[in-house]
């Protein structure tokens, strides 16, 4: 419990991504299976149910302290936490013991589901003569409801990765679904990697560099194949084994959340990766592709709907496909990409289902055809064309930079960029009590030493309920505060569209834009992802010109 | 409530007794002060005239310019004011601070506290509770969630974490507020560990502590001269506003920096995430929910006028349980601990 309690706080004290990282690692590292199952358990969200109530604890501990329970009300709204709360008034002389967490788990908190009153209050009260103050703070927020650790699965799954020593995606696909928290069950997901594991093993996505200024100075219209940029969700579908897999960019396991598109799956021969575009789909005459909004909808849901519940809403989840990256267990990466092509309509065509369906061609006598059809982007439910090179071969992450692109995302709205909110401070009027004036930064250099830099706020562009999605977030995710002004974890990704942009003196990022507006929360972008400077440089380069 | 007849009344100025013809703390200039102690939100320059301990004028004196004509009695020592007697009592708040006690040819004694701890300081004059009918009293922390340990132990805890630090080659910034806070701080520091470096702000207080033969380690002056001797070793002590500043980076260490706050809002965790500080060390210069409690019971004071925090949160609860007449006494300062510590709080709740 002690060592858990540690993790708690480190976790709690730093908002640095490499500092909590290392926190689960050793917690990983030192803690017994037996113990590390349940650690394991809690971090994941898989709390056990119905320990005990608030109201049990509350007269505890104005029994234990004393206290009117009027004055406890001031505490917890001075404190904002009421496990926290109920700790720092308990009397001291706690006890200084350091039991196993299973132990803890086991005698006084599964204890208490389905226990009398009289005997949760005896529970909660031995729990207290052993813990100290600390320990305290954590047991209450166990028995209580929403224990939340503020750490994502993500880093969960790269600590366990690296303490396993297996690969990260590796870990992330064991993960999917319950672990029971017992020794074995743990055992078993930190095995070495087994031959099992590879089945599912995606490929590093490959990815498009935005095109600036003309298409014309791609060279010949001929050499380069045009589709739709979808705005979907970019997924890798696996069919290896008899067992199917679908990977999202932010290399998150989501067949769950799209059973339709694993069932469709089944009928692909083994050995067959795509590499396409999750969308909803409207079926009938005027069918189309929903926005991404709608999409995300599903993605939040925990359990995907197994049946429709509206017969004539023919809506359904598809897979645009765009390219074959294995075929008959055998990687097609370096082939060209017409080859690529032409092996894919014909694992299309062979599957029959229109759940994975083949993302057209555009067809176009030059570039400035291809412009009129770009412009057309929006109507169709696109973001723009996507320019592929007829010789290119699937890389690995972006092009390097001196290195021809292969790929080319060809925006309806030039001025795009994901930036990363840093900060938000309340509204005026209406929104005087939300935060809805949101300050935002791109990265300045990559890698080790990577910093965000400031570059634009945005006041608007979101729907209502999103609005108050993300201020919720924001009060539970604040690093800093300045009079209403707070600073928040560097965590959420939003699409930024402006009208123009132009050096500046006055601005740190060197860069000043006109009329940024929010386009789309990017949820399914790490904040890793989200553009840097030089992305913002090329497009005042490409201004000018 | 507050009563036009009593001894002394809140103004928009401050604290007024007639009877005396002098403010206690007043916040605007005015021809007779009573300073209870040098900062900030209870100094005020400009004043025709101070009465205030030595230690307190000394320090005002170092921080502002405009203050005027002192007179400085000892602690204890009866000084006639109109047709009252005033004498200043140890408050172990910072050097010098004072609690003020007001007796009238006629009626109830007050005494007013302003800030004050019962903890052990060596680096202040020891509180002493001063018997009287009617008490004015801070509550800064005046909810009981705000209980302190033992000095000692977060003086260990600080010590090794610095240790730590320094072993790890990180520089160790320690964020304390410049009059009281930051002396005390150093009073604790285990010299051996490493070089303790003070901000410019610091300088004028602490030489003021030395004076007054308050025993405080060795420290030189944190500039850009003696960053490469404080680099990855040394502790600096200085104002929060330096926290994260250009200035502060320039001794960064091999592994970096660490920072700490040392406040007594430390106690809760929202707070300390709040700062944006690795540690948070529970220290404070007030009185906590056991000490203000306790205070109240040994003056005897039958009537209790609770001011500057928590104010209605303790009244209500004297009131209820200690069986004594409150009222609570509005102050311009909001949740002062705030000001004085830099942290903002929960939308003002202090």
């Amino acid at each position: 419990m002690r060592r858990f309690t540690r993790l708690f706080l480190e976790l709690d004290a730093t908002t640095a991504t490499g500092e909590k990282l290392a926190a689960l690692e050793a917690y990983f590292r030192d803690a017994p299976p037996e113990d590390a199952c349940w650690g394991l358990a809690l971090l994941t969200g898989n709390r056990p149910k119905g320990a005990a109530t608030t109201s049990v604890l509350r007269e505890s501990v104005l029994e234990a302290s004393g206290l009117p329970e009027w004055l406890l009300a001031e505490c917890h709204a001075a404190v904002g936490d009421l496990s926290e709360t109920i700790a720092l008034l308990l009397p001291d002389g706690a006890g200084n013991a350091d039991e196993p967490l299973h132990r803890t788990m086991g005698d006084r908190v599964l204890a208490l589901v389905g226990a009398s009153e009289d005997d949760k209050r005896r529970i909660i009260r031995d729990a207290w003569a052993v813990f100290g103050p600390a320990e305290r703070l954590v047991y209450h927020k166990l028995i209580r409801g929403g224990f939340r650790l503020g750490v994502q699965k993500r880093l969960v799954t790269r600590a366990l990765a690296s303490v396993a020593g297996i690969e990260p995606d590796v870990m992330a696909h064991r993960l999917i679904g319950r672990i029971r928290p017992t020794a074995e069950a743990y055992a078993a997901l930190m095995s070495p990697e087994q031959a099992a594991d590879d089945a599912a093993r995606p490929y590093p996505f490959f990815l498009a560099h935005p095109l600036e200024g003309n298409a014309a100075g791609l060279g010949a219209p001929g050499d380069w194949a045009a589709e739709w940029k979808w705005d979907g969700i970019r997924a890798q579908l696996i069919r290896r084994a008899g067992q199917t897999a679908l990977w999202s960019r932010g290399e998150e396991p989501i067949a769950h959340q799209f059973p339709e598109i694993a069932a469709a799956a089944a009928g692909l021969l083994d050995g067959t990766v795509l590499d396409g575009e999750v969308l909803l789909w409207r079926g009938g005459r005027d069918g189309g592709p929903l926005g991404f909004a709608a999409l995300q909808t599903r993605l939040n849901r925990k359990v995907a709907p197994t049946h429709q519940l509206d017969l004539f809403d023919e809506t359904r989840a598809v897979l645009v496909a765009y390219d074959l990256l294995e075929q008959a267990g055998r990687d097609l990466r370096r082939e060209p990409f017409e080859d690529r092509r032409a092996a894919l309509e014909e694992v299309i065509t062979a599957l029959g289902d229109e759940t994975i369906r083949l993302s057209p061609l555009l067809g176009a006598s030059g570039w400035e055809e291809l412009a009129a059809v770009q412009a057309s982007a929006r109507e169709r439910g696109a973001e723009g064309l996507m320019l592929k090179h007829r010789r290119s071969v699937y890389g690995v992450g972006r092009t390097k930079p001196g290195d021809t692109p292969g790929w080319f995302k060809w925006k309806v709205d030039p001025y795009t960029v994901d930036a990363v909110l840093t900060a938000a401070q309340p509204g005026s009027g209406r929104r005087a009590n939300l935060y809805t004036d949101y300050t935002f930064a791109v990265w300045d250099r990559t890698g080790e030493d990577a910093a965000l830099v400031t570059f634009a706020k945005a006041y608007s562009g979101l729907e209502q309920d999103e609005i108050e999605r993300l201020d919720r977030w924001i009060r539970s995710n604040t690093t800093a505060k300045r009079g209403p002004f707070r600073q928040v974890t560097p965590e959420q990704v939003f699409e930024l569209g402006f009208e123009g942009l132009q050096a500046s003196e006055r601005h740190k990022s060197g860069i000043a834009v006109r009329f940024p507006r929010i386009l789309r929360w990017r949820t399914d972008k790490p904040a890793a992802e989200a553009d840097t400077l030089d992305t913002l440089r090329a497009l005042l380069e490409a201004h000018r010109a | 409530m507050p009563v036009k007849t009593d001894l002394i009344v809140p103004t928009d100025r401050g604290l007024w007794c007639e009877a005396g013809g002098f403010y206690i703390d007043p916040w605007r200039p005015v021809d007779l002060a009573v300073v209870t102690h040098a900062h900030a939100d209870h100094a005020t320059p400009g004043c025709g005239r101070y009465i205030a301990s030595a230690n307190t004028a000394a320090l005002m004196r170092s921080r502002m310019s405009g203050i005027g004509e002192a007179h400085t009695p000892a602690f204890g020592e009866p000084l006639r004011l109109g047709a009252t007697t005033v004498s200043l009592h140890p408050a172990g708040h910072v050097l010098g601070s004072s609690q003020v006690r007001v007796v009238p040819e006629e009626g109830p004694t007050w005494v007013v506290t302003g800030d004050y701890k019962v903890e052990p300081d060596p680096t202040c004059e020891p509180f002493e509770p001063v018997a009287c009918d009617v008490l004015l009293t801070e509550s800064t922390f005046g909810l009981p969630i705000y209980r302190w340990g033992d000095t000692l132990a977060v003086f260990d805890d600080l010590n090794a974490w610095w240790r730590s630090n320094a072993d790890a080659g990180r520089t160790t910034v320690v964020l304390a507020y410049a009059l009281g806070k930051a002396q005390r701080v150093l009073a604790g520091l285990d010299a051996s560990i490493g070089p303790i470096g003070l901000r410019g702000a610091l300088h004028g207080p602490t030489g003021v502590y030395q004076e007054a033969g308050i025993v405080l380690p060795d420290w030189i002056h944190a500039n850009a001269t003696n960053a490469p001797e404080l680099k990855g070793r040394g502790l600096i002590v200085c104002p929060p506003s330096a926290s994260g500043t250009a200035w502060i980076r320039k001794f960064r260490g091999k592994g970096g920096i660490r920072t700490a706050f040392v406040s007594g809002w430390m106690r809760v965790r929202g707070r300390r995430r709040w700062g944006s500080v690795d540690r948070g060390f529970v220290l404070s210069d007030h009185a906590d929910w056991d000490g203000l409690i306790d205070t109240v019971r040994r003056t005897g004071a039958k009537r209790v006028g609770v001011t500057h925090g928590s104010s209605e949160a303790l009244a209500r609860y004297l009131a209820e349980r200690e069986g004594v007449e409150t009222f609570v006494v509005p102050t311009r300062y909001r949740g002062e601990g705030d000001e004085q510590d830099g942290v903002q709080g929960p939308g003002g709740a202090a």
